[in-house]
Formats: structure tokens, C-alpha cells, sequence
């Protein structure tokens, strides 16, 4: 397993794509840090880099090489060598080159420029929302042999979670506005890895006293280490039940 | 009984041994001389007109059990002590230095530490409070009192005090014709400066800084604020300046920087605010829509999260002539001013107003697209919430 994933890192390290992803992120980081004339608000900026660009970027690049090593996957497959190892194998490499891409990326400027506890929440949530769009990208991949299918998907699931989520959320406040709705909210927010990744950080950025009422529910909340703990158990299951499903559908699939 | 001025000395191996004993013998126009010692006389009342001078701060002490200074008499000036541990009561609420009902008091370059509440004065006329350093450590509104406390009282000067660690820092209940000017007060638990019923006043050029709350200005008519800085008031229930139900009033030349509000406005009518700067707040202003006839011109607003928020769709107030670091238009004729008008209302500032919890949605991707798209088809927002004359350059203030 381990000459598998060690390989596969190999082989996506030697792809320009991934060199041009991690130049990319460098140039917004830096960038972002350099043009504003405080931290905090660079990091609010690149806040949004990070819960966009890492999503997306994560998603369909995964999806895409999964689907183009195909064949790859079938020679495995003719080794003696069982079917959740090669799958393992291949969701490690990827998420671990795309850990390190960030990491190189935006880790650094992000250790660098900002206060400590919120750049290293930062990073912890970047590593987090990375895994999980990779893992997403494996059910998207499972669940249709069609390559074009495949990416639609994948883009259709980054598309619901960081715009349509917060316009279904918007939609039901408005519905429910006469309701106290706050704790509930912390419940729905759970639902969606990228809303929970933005509070985690905002509720560390001194922006949070603006949250009103609500934020001071999620700070209770969340400020705590039990809520801190919950947020990154969730946050572990969104990484791990999706690539779990695709690797039961994996291991029965005739391929 | 016409006599001559006396001057007495109080001090180890002087005529006197205690302020209490110079106190009983002095006569109107005396002049006290205190040397430096610790005094622990319980409560010193003043009833004569008499002119106390500490000399290398002598220090008042009220063992945390007296009111430290009762001034009962006119034309009394005390200066240059230290005045520490008075006590606690909640109903006599005693002081560090009390006037009751005199006019004409001087209090000059004290250094209050740790009393209940600083310097008090009830129904006084043309008193001068200058110069004083007002310190406490208190926790919790309750435990503690105000720094400097004015109540039913006329023509006072407060002048280039510090006051910090208090409930409020300055306190005006039904005080007139004014004046606050060059004071310091900050870290205080609730507010910096609070101010009701208090008609005909002016306050210039305070720093007021990192208090509970800010600075509360209420129920009051004709009230000048110039060159003020209101900073780093930082919380949930925090405002820069507070107005609440105030009229006729001119607010000028103030900094706004770093609090969570900037301004708050509610049932305001007939200010004028001008050539201020709003910079780095969450909400610059925030105006109720129960405000009316206020002119706000000529300011800067920059770096604020929100510029401008409002809880109606009535607009019955002028923002015309700011300069607004939001604003995207164009200036072709080159006279400085925006070609096309600005709407300072975003329409997230709208949803957050009507729908508190959609503060949740802060700084996600939806919320830019919204906020984008009624800018160039504005559709929710007031149309009439307008800047005609948006400036192009910032205002040098």
C-alpha cells in the first residue's frame, strides 16, 4: 500500500496541474497578505479563497484523475492486491499531495502573517475542507462510469455546498424569522462542511461580536472545547463517510 | 468677625497633626497647607470657603469604610492630593470627593484611586473639575461607581481628567450648560461618557476608549460634540457614540475607528453631522428609521464593514457629500464628485437588519454575489437612501 500511495504522490507531484494549483494559491496568499494593510482583514480575504478555490479546485481535479487513471486502476487490479487497499492508496496520494500543495501554497504565508491561534485554525480547516472535497470527489467518481457525468456532479456538489447551502439557509430564516431558530442553526450548519469551516474562523476573528445573538449561540457553542471537538468530528466525518460509500460501491462494482 | 486670611499648616511637627483639627479651627477664605503624610481621618467635611493645598500628595485615605471628602461650602478648592479606599454603600454611595449643593468648587490635579465613586456633585453651579487622575479596578457595573458624577447641576467645566475602571467614566443626569473638554476615559466597565436630560452642553476633544459600552448620549437637546474619538468599543452591545432621542444637536470633526458601531442613532432628529471620519467599524452608522431631518455630510467613511444600516424603508434624512470607500462611479467632469449616486445601504446590511441571524451567512460567497448584484440593480434597498454628491477623494480631516 505504501509503494502505491507513494507513487501516486509521485505521479501527481509530477503534474504541472497541481504545480500551477499551489503558484496559484502562493500568488493569492501572498498577495492578499501584502495589499491589505491589516492581517485580520487578509485573512478575511483570503477566507474566501480558501473556502472557493480549495473546494473546487480539490473536487475536480480528484474526480478527473481518478477518471484518467482508469486503467490505471484495472492493471492494479490484476495484481494480487485487494480493492479497499488500491482505493485507500489512491484517496491518501491525493489527499496528501493536495495537503501539501496547500500547505506550501497558502500554509506558509498564513503562519507567517497572521496571529497564531487563527492561522493555525485556518490551516487545520483548510487541510479539513481539502479532504473532504477529495473524498466527495470519490463518490462523485463511483457513482457514474460517464466522465462527463462524472465532473458535472462534482461540480454541481461544490456548487450546492458553498452557494446553494446558504441560499436554502437564507431562504429558511426568512421562513422561520418568528421562531428562535439560533440553536437549530448550529444543528444545520453541521450539514455543511464549508458554512462550519467559515464560522469556526470567524467566531476567532474579533468580526465575530458582530454575529449578534446568534454568534454569541455558536460562540457558546463552539467556543468551547467540547463544541471545538464536535466541529472537527464532524468536519472528520464529511471527510470520511463520503470516500467510505464510495468504497463499498468500489469493492462491488464490476468493473 | 472680619478678619484677615489665615494660613494654616497641617503636617508631622506643624501647628495641626489632622485636616480635621485645621478643618474645625479655619475660617472662610483660609488657606490649608497639607503636608505629605498618610491621613486616615474617616470623613473630612469642608463647611467653611476654604482654599486646601496638598503638598507631595498627601494621602486621603478612607480605609474602605468613609466617604473620604464631603465639600458642603462655596468657593472651596482642594488640590493635589491623593484620595484612595473609600467606601461601599449602594445607598449613600459614598465618594472619594462629594460636593453637595455649592457653587463655584474647585477640584484640581487629585488622584483618586479606588473609590467607589470619584467625584461627585449634586445641584452644583460653575464647579471646576480639572486636571484629575480617576482610577479604579472594578468588575462588575454593580460593585462599582462612576468616575465622575454630575447630577442636577449648571455651568460646570470638566476638564483634562483620566478616568478609568469605572461604571461609567463621566456621568451628566439633568446637567446644563456645560462644558467636557480634553478628558481621557476608557477601560470603563459600562459607559465612557453617559449622558441624559443634560441640555445646552458640549464635549471636545475626549479620547474615549475601550469602554463596556462607549458612550451613550440620551434624551437631550442641543448637545455639541467636536473632535472627539471615540475607539476600539468592541462588543455586542457596543457603540462608538450612542444617540438616543436627542435633537438639535451638532456632531463634528470626531474619529470613529474600530468600534463595533460607529454611530448608532435612535429617534434622532434635526443633527447635523459633519467632516467625520467613520474608519475600520463594523457598522459606521446605524440609523432607526424613527430618526429624522438629519444632515449627514462631508464625512469619511472607510474600511467599515457596513457603512451605513437602517430597520425601514423610510428615509427622512440627507447623506449627501460623503466620501464612501465603497463607491465604484466615475467623475467625467472632473469637479470631484461622483457622477452617478451612491447607495451606501447594502442589501446583506438590509437582510441582517430585518433577520438578525443572517449575520450567520457573514462573509460567504452567496452573500458578495447578492451584495454585488443590488448594487448595479438596486431592487431591495430604499431607492431614496442616496448620496447625490458621493466625493470621489477622501476628505482631508
Amino acid at each position: 500500500m505504501k509503494r502505491i500511495v507513494k507513487f501516486i504522490i509521485l505521479d501527481i507531484l509530477k503534474n504541472k496541474i497541481i504545480l500551477f494549483y499551489t503558484v496559484l494559491l502562493s500568488i493569492l496568499s501572498w498577495s492578499v497578505f501584502s495589499l491589505e494593510d491589516n492581517n485580520t482583514k487578509g485573512l478575511l480575504s483570503l477566507l474566501n479563497v480558501v473556502l472557493l478555490t480549495v473546494p473546487l479546485f480539490a473536487i475536480v481535479f480528484s474526480t478527473i484523475y481518478l477518471y484518467n487513471s482508469a486503467e490505471f486502476i484495472e492493471l492494479l487490479l490484476s495484481q494480487p492486491i485487494r480493492r479497499s487497499k488500491i482505493w485507500s492508496s489512491l484517496f491518501l496520494g491525493l489527499t496528501l499531495s493536495l495537503l501539501l500543495a496547500y500547505f506550501i501554497g497558502a500554509g506558509i504565508p498564513i503562519l507567517i502573517y497572521s496571529p497564531p491561534d487563527v492561522g493555525f485554525m485556518m490551516l487545520i480547516v483548510g487541510f479539513f475542507v481539502s479532504t473532504v472535497f477529495v473524498s466527495l470527489a470519490f463518490l462523485a467518481s463511483i457513482i457514474t462510469r460517464d466522465k462527463a457525468k462524472g465532473i458535472g456532479i462534482s461540480i454541481l456538489l461544490w456548487l450546492f455546498f458553498t452557494i446553494l447551502f446558504d441560499g436554502l439557509i437564507l431562504f429558511m430564516m426568512f421562513q422561520l424569522v418568528e421562531y428562535p431558530i439560533e440553536k437549530m442553526m448550529v444543528v444545520f450548519t453541521a450539514f455543511n462542511p464549508v458554512d462550519l469551516s467559515r464560522i469556526l474562523i470567524l467566531l476567532h476573528l474579533d468580526v465575530s461580536v458582530m454575529l449578534g445573538y446568534t454568534g454569541a449561540v455558536f460562540k457558546d457553542f463552539f467556543g468551547t472545547k467540547m463544541g471545538l471537538f464536535f466541529a472537527f468530528i464532524v468536519l472528520l466525518l464529511w471527510a470520511i463517510v463520503p470516500f467510505y460509500i464510495s468504497l463499498i460501491k468500489f469493492k462491488n462494482k464490476d468493473l | 468677625m472680619l478678619g484677615l486670611a489665615r494660613k494654616l499648616e497641617v503636617g508631622v511637627g506643624k501647628e495641626f497633626h489632622s485636616i480635621k483639627e485645621a478643618l474645625l479651627v479655619s475660617s472662610d477664605y483660609d488657606t490649608l497647607y497639607v503636608l505629605p503624610n498618610v491621613y486616615k481621618e474617616g470623613n473630612l467635611v469642608i463647611k467653611h470657603s476654604v482654599f486646601i493645598q496638598g503638598i507631595g500628595t498627601p494621602v486621603l485615605d478612607g480605609e474602605g469604610k468613609y466617604e473620604v471628602v464631603s465639600i458642603k461650602a462655596n468657593y472651596v478648592t482642594i488640590q493635589g492630593f491623593k484620595i484612595q479606599n473609600s467606601g461601599y454603600a449602594t445607598l449613600d454611595d459614598p465618594c472619594g470627593i462629594k460636593v453637595y449643593d455649592s457653587h463655584n468648587v474647585n477640584i484640581f490635579n487629585n488622584i483618586l484611586i479606588d473609590n467607589f465613586f470619584g467625584i461627585y456633585l449634586q445641584y452644583c453651579q460653575k464647579c471646576i473639575i480639572r486636571g484629575n487622575k480617576i482610577e479604579a479596578n472594578g468588575t462588575e457595573e454593580q460593585q462599582i461607581g462612576n468616575g465622575i458624577h454630575c447630577w442636577k447641576s449648571d455651568s460646570l467645566q470638566i476638564i483634562g481628567n483620566l478616568v478609568s475602571g469605572h461604571r461609567d467614566g463621566i456621568y451628566f443626569e439633568f446637567v446644563t450648560n456645560s462644558i467636557i473638554w480634553r478628558n481621557i476615559s476608557k477601560f470603563n466597565i459600562r459607559y465612557g461618557l453617559h449622558f441624559m436630560f443634560s441640555n445646552n452642553d458640549s464635549y471636545i476633544s475626549n479620547v474615549f476608549k475601550k469602554n463596556g459600552a462607549g458612550v451613550a448620549v440620551m434624551f437631550t437637546h442641543k448637545v455639541k460634540m467636536i473632535n472627539n474619538t471615540f475607539t476600539e468599543n468592541w462588543g455586542d452591545a457596543a457603540y462608538g457614540l450612542m444617540l438616543k432621542e436627542i435633537t438639535d444637536s451638532y456632531i463634528s470633526g470626531n474619529h470613529f475607528y474600530k468600534n463595533t458601531v460607529g454611530i448608532f442613532m435612535e429617534g434622532t432628529s434635526r443633527i447635523k453631522v459633519e467632516r467625520n471620519v467613520l474608519l475600520s467599524n463594523g457598522w459606521g452608522m446605524r440609523i432607526q428609521a424613527s430618526c429624522m431631518e438629519n444632515e449627514v455630510k462631508c464625512n469619511n467613511f472607510v474600511g467599515n464593514t457596513f457603512d451605513i444600516s437602517t430597520n425601514g424603508s423610510l428615509v427622512l434624512n440627507s447623506f449627501n457629500g460623503n466620501y464612501w470607500d465603497k463607491y465604484e462611479g466615475y467623475d467625467l467632469d472632473k469637479n470631484k464628485i461622483g457622477d452617478i449616486p451612491y447607495h451606501p445601504l447594502s442589501l446583506f446590511s438590509m437582510i441582517v437588519e430585518k433577520n438578525p441571524p443572517s449575520m450567520l451567512l457573514f462573509r460567504s460567497f452567496m452573500v458578495s454575489l447578492l451584495d454585488k448584484s443590488e448594487k448595479i440593480i438596486p431592487s431591495l434597498t430604499p431607492e431614496d437612501f442616496i448620496d447625490n454628491a458621493p466625493l470621489m477623494h477622501s476628505l482631508v480631516l
